[in-house]
């Protein structure tokens, strides 16, 4: 159970590894592609938001020009009060779109299927080619009409999922290996169509590589429509569908003796990736939309336990991805949108991983920790315990009272194999859980609290150990050492169990007796 | 129809006098994986309203022979009825309850919603859950001693209580013929009292129940027939007469010296009972 957890942590993590690489080389390349006077070339209504122009006059650089421009007080006021209509129709298209990558990436997780994302986004590239020069061919300088460019990038996304599936059905090649054919097929194919579009004589295909980096700040408000309505068809047809796709992912077998095709449904499942992929293309392009889908979704887990609100926690974060790199890349002209975006979402994985209230590694040392202490006071009390009980039993004349007792260290010491610094510990943090009261150095009294705990934990104790002798046949010798491993995470379900099955020789509310010899010794 | 060579006489009357009436009847079944045969020319009729048990060594095909009565695993012949009619069209007559390591259990999910899926059909495609459906849930929860731990995270559950989780999904389906690939795999005491209560249960009810079963020690205990399989059918009937030491030998070859005491301890009983 725990190594499968400790591989899916791994897993994520080499996720955001693998998103933070292509970020960083998306950024490269962007500046590059920024840098080669074709983009000059680039229509004059998609320029990019705010003032990146100046920048862009320079064709020459220096490595002293990679300083970070930091914005004026204006520009930045500008960009996060939205008055900039483009940054505008940018952050709406990029919040759709996040929204839209949450409330799939959550069943694209569950169902392990994350990386037939990246391939449907690397099997798109040839779409777009033949998509481009299809509309050329139809009628010159129509090329980069955005909706049938990305109809394009849906068939030959879709395409490529079904060569995955034809692969796996006849041949014995494994899905792992399927997909990297397939995805490195399709994407080479891609390529090698690009270059052939460059040396189209018509001059139009311009921009057609924003499609691989992203570029979100060549959207215009048509497009922004054209995601929007795309993005909330998708939302409607998860939530239609989202019972299906639960059980899809939960018990695939199940689904399947329900009536419900698993064929059906994953192909559904790929159509919605497919549609967020494509939808993605412009802005975040297609290495890294597989980022959109994943990261918000694997980082949503880490908040809750159930399912509805793991999707709208991973929407949620898509969205505030999407608007924070689109501000920041507003702001900082030379930041590439597409990466900004999936650096924000990597961000918000890792604090989602470290702060996660569901699972967390912060919750999980606490939970952890906490259980230490509590493992240590119990033993503290139930040594005091036993000492008195001890006592009493040599002693008869002396009255029962715990909390009229003294425990000294010296007392305590030999009881378990604590050593003198620890028990020190232990002592002063039950003192000031005020389970204990110190009477004067190294001698201690239990409070009225202290002496009802200490006798719930023995009483616990004893259940548990009376339970694996009679009923799990574990030898008293033994059953010291058993009942200690577990009784401090008895739950009170399972006390009141036990105390069912044990009911009969042990009245409700008394300490039964130790099944096994108490010696000073004891482990 | 042919017959298997150790079919009883129970059998036999319920298939001439009501053929339709059988829950389960397999006919010349086969079943390959990448054209290795696993289960062999099965000839089965499961005799209605009763708790069967499914029996034989590890890669016999007891799993198999369930998935593929399911449709879950290709059959390379034969032919599988539902109380007389081709599975697809019986879908909502047949519960079933896979291996509890078959799902991930660390998947988002509460007891009670796992519990729903079970109705997810009867709900049909596109509806949402309503309160009713949760409320049924609860009840099939209830059933097995687990409506305490509705709202809990399926992966806090104990393994006996998943597979009580499991069982409850089967009972929201309403089911007159119960599959189950084995529910007694390493659950504790509380959960196989549960599950054994239920069985009974549904028998009651006249359910019938297929279990693949691994504990030879309570077979005739639980069950009132037995299916022993390994690769072919070894032989079927009811328990007291099938689950004999020779039938064991022929069904685990003989190899287990364990075996061969439980099966003299079982014919030790039947003779003294």
């Amino acid at each position: 159970m725990s190594i499968l957890r400790y591989r899916r942590v791994a897993f994520r993590t080499a996720l955001v590894m693998l998103a933070l690489f292509a970020c960083l080389r998306s950024a490269l390349c962007v500046s590059q592609v920024e840098a080669a006077p074709m983009d000059v070339h680039s229509r004059e209504h998609r320029e990019p938001v705010s003032a990146s122009s100046t920048g862009r006059a320079t064709t020459h650089r220096s490595l002293a020009d990679l300083r970070i421009k930091w914005p004026s007080r204006e520009q930045f006021l500008r960009v996060l009060m939205l008055r900039d209509y483009n940054t505008r129709v940018v952050l709406g298209g990029t919040v759709l779109l996040g929204a839209a990558a949450g409330f799939v990436g959550v069943f694209l997780l569950l169902r392990r299927r994350s990386l037939l994302g990246d391939v449907v986004s690397h099997a798109s590239l040839p779409g777009i080619g033949v998509a481009f020069i299809t509309m050329e061919a139809w009628s010159p300088g129509s090329g980069k009409w955005l909706p049938g460019l990305l109809a394009g990038a849906a068939v030959a996304g879709m395409l490529g999922v079904f060569c995955t599936k034809l692969i796996l059905r006849y041949s014995r090649v494994k899905e792992d290996a399927a997909m990297a054919i397939v995805l490195s097929i399709f994407f080479g194919f891609g390529v090698a169509l690009f270059t052939v579009i460059q040396n189209i004589p018509t001059g139009n295909s311009a921009g057609l590589n924003h499609f691989i980096f992203g570029k979100a700040a060549s959207m215009v408000a048509q497009d922004v429509y054209l995601i929007g309505a795309a993005a909330a068809v998708i939302v409607a047809i998860v939530g239609a569908i989202s019972k299906e796709l639960q059980l899809l992912s939960f018990d695939q077998r199940f689904a399947a003796t329900q009536g419900f095709s698993v064929f059906m449904l994953d192909m559904l499942l790929m159509a919605l990736t497919t549609g967020v992929t494509v939808i993605g293309l412009q802005s975040v392009g297609l290495l890294l939309v597989v980022a959109m889908l994943i990261v918000p979704a694997a980082a949503s887990r880490f908040w809750t336990n159930s399912l509805s609100r793991m999707i709208y926690i991973a929407a949620g974060i898509g969205a505030a991805s999407g608007a924070l790199g689109v501000l920041a890349s507003a702001l900082f002209p030379r930041l590439a949108a597409g990466a900004v975006i999936v650096l924000t979402g990597s961000a918000m994985f890792a604090i989602s991983m470290f702060f996660g209230t569901r699972r967390g590694i912060l919750i999980r040392m606490l939970t952890q920790h906490r259980l230490r202490h509590r493992v240590g006071r119990q033993h503290i009390l139930r040594a005091c315990y036993e000492l008195l009980e001890l006592r009493f039993q040599q002693d008869p004349s002396s009255n029962y009272q715990l909390t009229e007792h003294l425990v000294t260290v010296r007392d305590l010491l030999p009881l378990r194999s604590w050593t003198e610094g620890r028990l020190g510990r232990l002592l002063d943090r039950a003192e000031r859980c005020e389970l204990l009261v110190r009477v004067r150095d190294g001698a201690y009294r239990l409070t009225r609290q202290g002496a009802d705990a200490a006798q719930q934990v023995v009483r616990n104790h004893r259940l548990w150990e009376i339970f694996l002798i009679e009923h799990a046949e574990i030898a008293p010798s033994h059953v010291d050492r058993d009942a200690d491993d577990i009784e401090h995470l008895l739950g009170s379900e399972v006390v009141r169990e036990l105390e069912h099955l044990l009911s009969k020789q042990y009245p409700d509310f008394t300490v039964p007796p130790s099944p096994h010899k108490i010696e000073s010794s004891a482990v | 129809m042919t017959r298997s060579q150790a079919a009883s006489p129970l059998d036999r009357d319920i298939d001439i006098e009501h053929p339709s009436s059988a829950p389960l009847s397999i006919h010349d079944m086969t079943v390959a994986y990448h054209r290795k045969p696993v289960i062999w020319d099965i000839d089965y009729n499961a005799p209605p309203g009763q708790l069967v048990a499914i029996i034989g060594p590890n890669g016999a095909g007891k799993s198999t022979l369930i998935n593929a009565v399911l449709n879950l695993v290709p059959k390379a012949s034969g032919e599988v009825r539902i109380f007389g009619e081709p599975y697809p069209k019986q879908r909502s007559r047949v519960g079933y309850v896979p291996q509890r390591e078959s799902v991930d259990w660390d998947f988002p999910v509460c007891a009670l919603d796992v519990v729903v899926m079970g109705m997810y059909r009867k709900i049909g495609w596109f509806r949402p859950v309503t309160r009713r459906h949760r409320l049924q849930a609860m009840q099939s929860l209830d059933r097995v001693g687990m409506a305490d731990y509705a709202r809990r995270q399926i992966s806090q559950l104990s393994g006996g209580q998943q597979q009580r989780v499991f069982l409850a999904r089967a009972l929201a389906q309403d089911a007159d013929l119960y599959l189950m690939d084995e529910p007694f795999a390493g659950v504790d005491a509380a959960t196989e009292r549960a599950i054994v209560d239920i069985l009974r249960e549904l028998r009651s009810r006249g359910k019938s129940t297929l279990v693949v079963h691994h504990d030879l020690q309570t077979v005739s205990e639980y069950f009132d027939h037995v299916v022993l399989l390994n690769m072919r059918l070894i032989a079927s009937g009811p328990t007291e007469e099938i689950f004999t030491r020779e039938n064991l030998r022929k069904t685990y070859g003989g190899k287990l010296a364990l075996l061969d005491q439980v099966g003299h301890q079982m014919t030790l009983r039947e003779s003294g009972g």
